[in-house]
């Protein structure tokens, strides 16, 4: 098994991430993750969707995909290639003995604090899967009261673009 | 072209300027404004029918029979839900259809009101595709959209669920209409490269079997086939939902492979050095054991669906496209092969062939008790009622003794449902494929099982004039469930005698078929069934439905047992065909066998 990440380019239209996701689970697939939120077209929404799967089933994934009415476009990112992040929010116990640690910590990882209580500190951190899993380790000895993640989201280095005008067909006409 | 109208009169609108001639469905309250204008509607006509399953089972009899789109139309929960089983059918069989819904207005929709169902969440695995219209102005384009997705590329069931406000609101109709499908993109033409590649293959084979499935029919490519087969000289086997597409006469055509294929067929397909699969998937029913199939084969695999190639199967030289295009560009480079020199020869492996079908054609065996043979019975209707019938069957024993005994020589003359195996397809779907083709004379065959779920639609025949002749093989049991008990359940006949000791007439179909407008026969005995089919045959003007009783012992024979090799095909019970003979001795005849 390895991880592959899909960036799916779908209309944005009501419905379309029950259609994504019922795909997968009737098709048997496993989500790691997924984010959905809005492009650089209003009318075009960007999935980018984590799968755990061999070489093959990714195929009957793609493809199946694909046969989506509201699904444009699909890429696979490669991860040398492309720019992956995920966002955490997570509460910590920090009172006046620890804070000063817990703080050190964020200042390590490039984290931040949001929130701040006498007996803890919401701690705001993005980066790949491997950072935000590092960072929560370190933070597990304080004590997490609370964790919430995003799904991965990713885009291409370099200049091109996956969501290029020409890349979205025109309207038919009827006969 | 603009018109002020209401939400409801645009419907009706575009289903005209769509050509649509023939609506099957039930009103309701919440399509119930739908139904207003299609009253007034000099171009399209509706069908009343007695159930929703069999508004869905006629519009895909309508479909496989005339290859436009079948349109049926239901109002909102119950009768939207009461479409599932034929929306799903038709996914399964890849045919083309629309089904129009009826929806709680859209201020109600979420809010568990009368009649409310989540249609669209409900069919989203088994539609190509479907929409919820909320706004009247939507609905020309929507209509317009959901008859394209349904009809091109790989065909399929598109579901249109309209909220009755919007059927209710005034809106303009515009026809033209621009569709916005910016996802949608039907299969192109196929590969040139791939298309060499595969009549390279072709030509070097030395044990090719051409593998035809529904698509071919689908994509109207009968004619193309033929020339391709005759061209290479390859044999030729046509899956159950390809029967027609090949004539069975011809020399070339093996049958049918699969669970209940011929010796010839299934031994080719399994043998072969060579798979040429024209519009087919591999289907479970067909490979038997898949780590087990054609272990010797390399695949050549057309389909319009990507998503097929390679999912059961590794294809060697996947071609993507149309059948009709495929099978010619490979006609072509098969041609231009041969006129550079470098012909096939299947020669010693037309006579290996030829010896499997010679030695193991399919035929039947007496009843031990006496009784009639209902395999007998399907080759009499096939033989008196000839090539030119439209043959619909249900599913079961008698769909595989119609599909092996009857002689297909023409494409759309087989209607039946393969992929979902749905019991109470036979009348409706008759009734849809009468519709479509008026001057065919149409035959169910059906089971009894069959035939007590959806005989309703024999009322909506009489009513409407739409004389089909409908065979019940009438066993008195679920016979194929039956014959699962006999051989894997040591004949512990669970729930499927149908009758359970009371008179054997219970229903009485001759009775149930008089009450219903019809005219009903029966028959008992060998020596009456040419009588009897030629009787329903001299009746013009209203639905004829024969009751054939028949024994209940009788099993579909050859079988590939679920989940095994097609190597461990059995000709009869616990019989395997004996490869290693002397060839040329003949082990059975064909027909009847004693």
């Amino acid at each position: 098994m390895s991880r592959h990440t899909l960036s799916v380019l779908v209309e944005n239209r009501p419905g379309v991430l029950a259609r994504v996701a019922s795909l997968f689970s009737r098709r048997g697939f496993n989500i790691d993750s997924l984010a959905v939120g809005p492009t650089e077209h209003p009318e075009v929404s960007r999935m980018t969707i984590v799968v755990n799967v061999e070489e093959l089933p990714l195929e009957q994934v793609t493809k199946q995909l694909n046969k989506l009415v509201n699904v444009i476009k699909i890429v696979e990112l490669d991860p040398e290639q492309s720019v992956q992040r995920e966002l955490l929010l997570v509460k910590v116990k920090a009172d006046l003995t620890t804070r000063s640690h817990v703080l050190e910590t964020v200042n390590l990882f490039r984290a931040k604090v949001v929130d701040v209580a006498p007996d803890a500190v919401t701690i705001e951190a993005t980066g790949t899967a491997d950072k935000l899993d590092a960072l929560i380790r370190v933070l597990e000895p304080f004590g997490i009261k609370e964790l919430v993640q995003s799904g991965m989201v990713a885009v291409g280095r370099g200049s091109r673009s996956i969501t290029d005008r020409n890349t979205l067909r025109p309207v038919e006409r009827t006969a | 072209m603009t018109e002020q109208v209401t939400g409801a009169q645009s419907l009706v609108r575009a289903l005209e300027e769509l050509a649509v001639e023939v609506v099957f469905g039930i009103p309701g309250g919440a399509i119930l404004p739908a139904y207003d204008p299609l009253f007034d509607s000099q171009r399209v006509r509706h069908l009343l029918v007695r159930h929703e399953q069999g508004a869905g089972h006629a519009a895909t009899g309508y479909a496989q029979a005339t290859g436009r789109v079948g349109v049926c139309m239901a109002t909102s929960g119950p009768g939207a839900t009461n479409l599932v089983t034929p929306i799903a059918d038709a996914y399964m069989d890849s045919v083309p259809i629309v089904a129009i819904t009826g929806q709680v207005p859209s201020a109600a929709i979420g809010t568990d009101a009368f009649q409310e169902a989540d249609i669209c969440g409900i069919t989203m695995p088994i539609t190509k595709h479907n929409f919820l219209v909320q706004d009247a102005d939507e609905i020309p384009r929507v209509l317009a959209e959901a008859f394209h997705i349904a009809a091109s590329g790989r065909p399929g069931p598109v579901l249109v669920d309209i909220a009755k406000d919007a059927l209710q609101a005034g809106t303009t109709f515009t026809w033209p209409v621009e569709m916005q499908l910016p996802g949608y993109r039907p299969s192109a033409r196929p590969h040139g490269k791939q298309v060499r590649e595969a009549a390279r293959l072709i030509v070097d084979a030395k044990k090719p079997v051409i593998y035809v499935g529904g698509g071919v029919l689908k994509a109207r490519a009968a004619a193309e086939l033929r020339g391709f087969a005759e061209l290479t000289g390859a044999p030729v086997i046509t899956t159950l939902m390809a029967r027609g597409a090949f004539p069975d006469s011809h020399p070339q055509h093996l049958g049918m492979p699969g669970m209940h294929g011929g010796v010839a067929a299934v031994t080719a397909l399994q043998k072969c050095d060579l798979i040429i699969a024209l519009g087919t998937r591999f289907d479970d029913r067909v490979t038997g054991k898949l780590s087990t199939f054609a272990p010797n084969a390399t695949v050549i695999h057309a389909d319009i669906d990507p998503a097929e190639i390679s999912k059961n199967r590794t294809a060697d030289v996947p071609i993507v496209g149309d059948a009709r295009e495929v099978i010619a560009d490979l006609a072509a480079a098969v041609k231009s092969e041969m006129d550079a020199g470098r012909s096939p020869d299947y020669s010693s492996w037309w006579r290996q062939c030829s010896d499997w079908r010679q030695r193991y054609p399919l035929g039947w065996t007496e009843e031990s008790d006496g009784s009639l043979a209902p395999q007998h019975v399907i080759s009499r209707i096939g033989k008196i009622a000839g090539p030119d019938a439209v043959y619909v069957a249900g599913v079961g024993q008698h769909q595989m003794w119609a599909s092996q005994f009857i002689s297909y020589e023409n494409p759309y003359t087989w209607i039946n449902s393969g992929g979902l195996g749905t019991m109470g397809f036979a009348v409706p779907a008759a009734m849809g494929a009468k519709v479509g083709r008026p001057d065919a004379l149409v035959w169910a065959i059906d089971g009894d099982g069959c035939f007590q779920m959806t005989n309703q639609e024999l009322t909506t025949c009489a009513i409407e004039g739409i004389p089909i002749k409908v065979a019940i093989i009438n066993n008195g049991s679920l016979g194929m469930v039956r014959q699962w008990q006999t051989l894997f359940y040591g004949s512990r006949y669970s729930n499927t005698d149908l009758h359970r000791d009371r008179p054997q007439y219970l229903p009485d179909f001759v009775k149930l078929a008089d009450a219903m407008g019809c005219v009903g026969l029966r028959c008992e005995s060998a020596d009456d069934v040419d009588a009897t089919i030629e009787k329903a045959m001299s009746v013009y003007d209203v639905p004829v439905v024969v009751d054939f009783v028949v024994g209940k012992d009788a099993m579909v024979w050859p079988m590939v047992a679920a989940g095994t090799s097609n190597d461990d095909i059995k000709v009869a019970r616990d019989t395997a065909p004996d490869f290693d003979y002397e060839m040329g001795e003949v082990v059975s005849e064909g027909g009847e066998r004693s």
